[in-house]
């Protein structure tokens, strides 16, 4: 079967329609460049509009780049979006409360815990029991928010790193977060994309074994960032390309609405656990890294310094689930909690046998109360809140409304990387063309949070 | 027999859109959806007594003063500037509601634009950070079906507020707040998108998620899930937004 | 004389062999990663779980170069020409794995925004679910996939192959009729 057979499938062609008249346009079909090359120098084109597509190796997910380029300097810079839209916010309307989190868990899906986090916080604040959250449960959602930043940022270092060619920086930061990987799998049961933390607590405690597990891996990482920082900050290819590039100065940042390593890198210390902190976060000990050189190389320093405060805050969370010894980590009140406490069996998913056999055996009142809870779920009074958490990526908000129904009404959640991603205009317009991908980097989006 | 008109007493006389059951002297309610039956077949076949439930849905109404915390003297800052600036302050802003920890301000539509000037520019308030505007949208609350929420945070003084703005379905526009905090531009497309709420003097209102021909504003409550009926071995399940579900 | 009027028999047998062993052995993947599924698709081009031990690490940015397109992730609606796009773009022989449930089947997003698998858009040739797979699974889906590219008849034997595959489509039980297995 050829192209020319009626009926087989043939390539999508170049759309020409009648508002590209007058436009001249050109298809690349590979090995043909300088013959549009020379046809656009005779036409006397010089400013090309180049279309970074939602496929590329280098945009991070699938954002759209429109770029009209003279030369190689960026004259225009606009980003496009709405690739991975997947009606999240939507289709968390339809399911209950507790539901909620495996649907938010997938929007920013490099750091899934801090959604969970922002959601389940504006839940038990609807529900007002965020007092009554068991110590031991804040103390874990803690641990593993920190964790997760570890993560997101090895990840953002790594990609960056990769798309500026140095794969090793790619491969030393994605072993790194192995370590952190195998640790969620370990608490959680999954690597990625966790449901971990839910209304009132989260899902099951940590088992036996693992705070000791995780200060090995800390080890382990603290040895991986030292390869890091050895091939990234004394790297003067690095220094070259990213000192300098992507600039955006603190107003431009309060402008903006930017947040997260963006804005301290422009030298304000704004961080929402020190501004509006949640989870217990005002009784840690932590510091603020700040740049004050406002471009990619910053915020890579900033990263860096925000990985080792994060290990520092897993330590000091390590120290206090040691000190406290077990305890419940659901929320007390019977009609909120799920209903059984989890752990994970010899087959690797989540039960309770204790609870299975006391419900099916034992109490008729039980099954009904444990159904009830599941499929029903529980209300949550009328009212709306709005929740913000410090997001790897800076500050994720969530507007929540309930009409005091079973389901959340409206879930809005305001994602750092839709916001942040707005700069990417002003950081590469006037810049080289080799320079948008490390602007684009240094800001770190995630596709899923931006389209959800 | 009185000839003044009955006020409603029960849930299920209430409309939608009403305000107040004055008891007494006691804030008015903000009802924004009176919903009878609860779960499972309606119109015919219910045996299960849920068909007969009727529930009002109530937010959370007008405060009153004192507000608690700072959030009297924020509303009194933004009164005397207001007033200075020659906007009377009733006008802009139609309530103030505390819950839950929060403060909100519902804002008239013509004044926003001065409100939000007021709280980023005075040194008192410097509500420099703005969080992004979305919406919301409330069918049955006739005449106020569309609301836009921004939300507000002043890193100087460490204070978070939230603006809410309502507008009816068949005009549905706002003046655009771009001017004042340009962090909006995304925002307001996006809640274009969703909600068709049209922010007037954006510098370019398009479609931001959704392709650019989409028909229609996924995120209003009139517009369906959209699913596919999930097929199993031997059954068909129906989409999510079809199922019988607690309401 | 090529391939395609080669008589099957020992002759085609043997080229079958040689070509789906060159094929499978160094089976260039495009960079197609969408969402979740994309971070654990790069998770196994990593150190720790190497696909470079299948040839595999070269993820080719331009589909022109590329043999397989791993469907990563939730396709949306804006997303799905594109991915039709990049498909055609790609020279053959081309195969299609989509990766996780969302590319498989919708997964858990079964709403207005998102395409119900990506099998409406492109052929697919085995199908990972998971959300998102690990990468352990991702390298048994690969696996699976160099069986099927081992094996894939050329010539006469692919058309007869092809004809036999629709058929049996036709002529199968839709899922929603296999009634009775629960016994």
């Amino acid at each position: 079967m050829t192209s020319s057979t009626p009926g087989a499938p043939r390539s999508t062609g170049h759309i020409v329609d009648e508002d590209a008249t007058g436009i001249p346009s050109f298809e690349a079909a590979g090995g043909d460049w300088s013959e549009i090359a020379e046809e656009a120098a005779r036409l006397g084109e010089e400013r090309i509009v180049v279309n970074m597509g939602p496929q590329h190796p280098s945009t991070h997910g699938v954002l759209r780049l429109m770029l009209e380029i003279d030369g190689e300097t960026v004259t225009e810079a606009r980003a496009g979006i709405g690739y991975l839209h997947t009606g999240i916010e939507k289709n968390m309307e339809f399911r209950t409360w507790t539901q909620g989190v495996t649907f938010c868990t997938r929007m920013d899906y490099v750091a899934p815990i801090s959604s969970e986090a922002a959601y389940c916080l504006a839940v038990e604040k609807l529900l007002g029991i965020t007092d009554d959250v068991p110590e031991r449960a804040t103390v874990i959602r803690v641990l593993m928010l920190e964790l997760n930043r570890i993560a997101s940022h090895l990840v953002c270092l790594a990609s960056g790193g990769n798309e500026l060619g140095a794969t090793t920086i790619m491969t030393t930061g994605f072993t790194a977060r192995e370590e952190v990987l195998k640790i969620f799998e370990l608490i959680t049961g999954l690597r990625m994309n966790h449901a971990y933390i839910r209304p009132g607590g989260v899902a099951q405690d940590i088992p036996p074994g693992a705070l000791d597990t995780i200060r090995e891996s800390l080890v382990t990482i603290r040895h991986y960032m030292r390869q890091l920082e050895d091939l990234m900050l004394a790297n003067p290819i690095l220094q070259g390309r990213m000192k300098g590039v992507g600039y955006l100065n603190l107003s431009g940042c309060m402008a903006l609405g930017m947040t997260g390593p963006v804005l301290r890198s422009a030298g304000l210390p704004y961080d929402v656990r020190k501004s509006a902190p949640y989870c217990g976060y005002e009784t840690y000990d932590f510091e603020i890294p700040v740049a004050d050189t406002g471009d990619a190389w910053g915020r890579m320093v900033v990263r860096i310094e925000e990985i080792y405060q994060s290990m520092h805050l897993v330590e000091q969370t390590l120290d206090r689930l040691q000190a406290s010894g077990p305890g419940p980590v659901m929320v007390a009140d019977k009609k909120i909690a799920w209903p059984a406490q989890l752990a994970i069996g010899s087959d690797g998913m989540g039960n309770s046998l204790d609870h299975i056999r006391e419900i099916m055996g034992t109490s008729m009142e039980a099954l009904i109360h444990h159904f009830k809870l599941v499929t029903e779920g529980f209300r949550v009074p009328a009212g709306q809140v709005f929740q913000s958490v410090e997001a790897p990526r800076g500050e994720l908000g969530v507007h929540l409304v309930s009409d005091g129904g079973t389901k959340p009404y409206r879930a809005h959640f305001r994602d750092p990387s839709f916001n942040n991603l707005q700069a990417v205009s002003v950081m590469c317009e006037g810049g080289l063309l080799a320079d948008v991908v490390v602007a684009v980097a240094s800001l770190d989006p995630v596709l899923g949070g931006v389209d959800r | 027999m009185s000839d003044a008109p009955q006020e409603p007493t029960s849930g299920s006389e209430l409309e939608a859109g009403q305000d107040a059951v004055s008891a007494g002297g006691r804030p008015p309610l903000d009802v924004i959806d009176v919903r009878t039956g609860q779960f499972g077949a309606s119109g015919s076949g219910d045996t299960s007594g849920y068909g007969g439930l009727v529930t009002t849905v109530v937010l959370p109404g007008p405060t009153a003063r004192p507000y608690g915390g700072w959030f009297d003297e924020v509303v009194d800052i933004l009164a005397e500037v207001l007033e200075e600036s020659g906007t009377p302050f009733d006008a802009a802003v139609t309530s103030v509601v505390v819950d839950r920890g929060e403060l909100t301000l519902n804002v008239a539509r013509e004044h926003i634009l001065a409100v939000c000037r007021a709280l980023r520019d005075d040194q008192d308030l410097r509500f420099e950070l703005s969080l992004g505007v979305s919406g919301a949208h409330y069918p049955h609350d006739t005449g106020r079906e569309l609301h836009a929420v921004y939300h507000l945070v002043s890193v100087t003084h460490s204070h978070r507020l939230r603006l809410e703005v309502a507008v009816a379905d068949g005009d549905a526009h706002i003046p655009s707040t771009v001017a004042v905090y340009p962090t909006h531009d995304w925002h307001e497309r996006e809640t274009w998108d969703f909600f068709g709420i049209e922010f007037d003097g954006h510098p370019a209102l398009a479609r931001i998620e959704m392709p650019d021909d989409w028909p229609g504003h996924p995120q209003r409550k009139d517009y369906p899930l959209g699913g596919i009926p999930v097929e199993y071995k031997g059954a068909t399940v129906p989409p999510p937004d079809q199922r019988r579900s607690y309401r | 004389m090529g391939i395609e009027e080669a008589p099957s028999g020992f002759l085609l047998t043997t080229v079958e062999d040689l070509v789906g062993y060159f094929r499978k052995g160094s089976l260039w993947p495009v960079t197609f990663g969408l969402a979740c599924c994309a971070i654990e698709m790069m998770a196994t081009g990593a150190s720790r779980y190497d696909i470079s031990r299948f040839g595999m690490e070269v993820f080719r940015a331009s589909p022109r170069q590329a043999d397989l397109m791993i469907v990563a992730g939730r396709v949306s609606q804006k997303m799905a020409p594109v991915v039709r796009q990049v498909y055609d773009q790609m020279p053959e022989p081309k195969w299609v794995l989509s990766m996780g449930v969302c590319a498989s089947s919708g997964g858990m997003f079964n709403n207005y925004a998102i395409v119900q698998g990506v099998d409406h858009v492109v052929p697919v040739d085995i199908y990972l679910p998971g959300c998102p797979p690990r990468p352990e699974m991702l390298i048994n889906a690969i696996l699976a996939l160099h069986e099927q590219i081992q094996s894939t008849p050329l010539g006469v034997n692919r058309e007869e192959a092809a004809r036999a595959a629709e058929a049996a489509a036709l002529a199968a039980t839709p899922t929603s009729h296999m009634t009775g297995l629960l016994r």
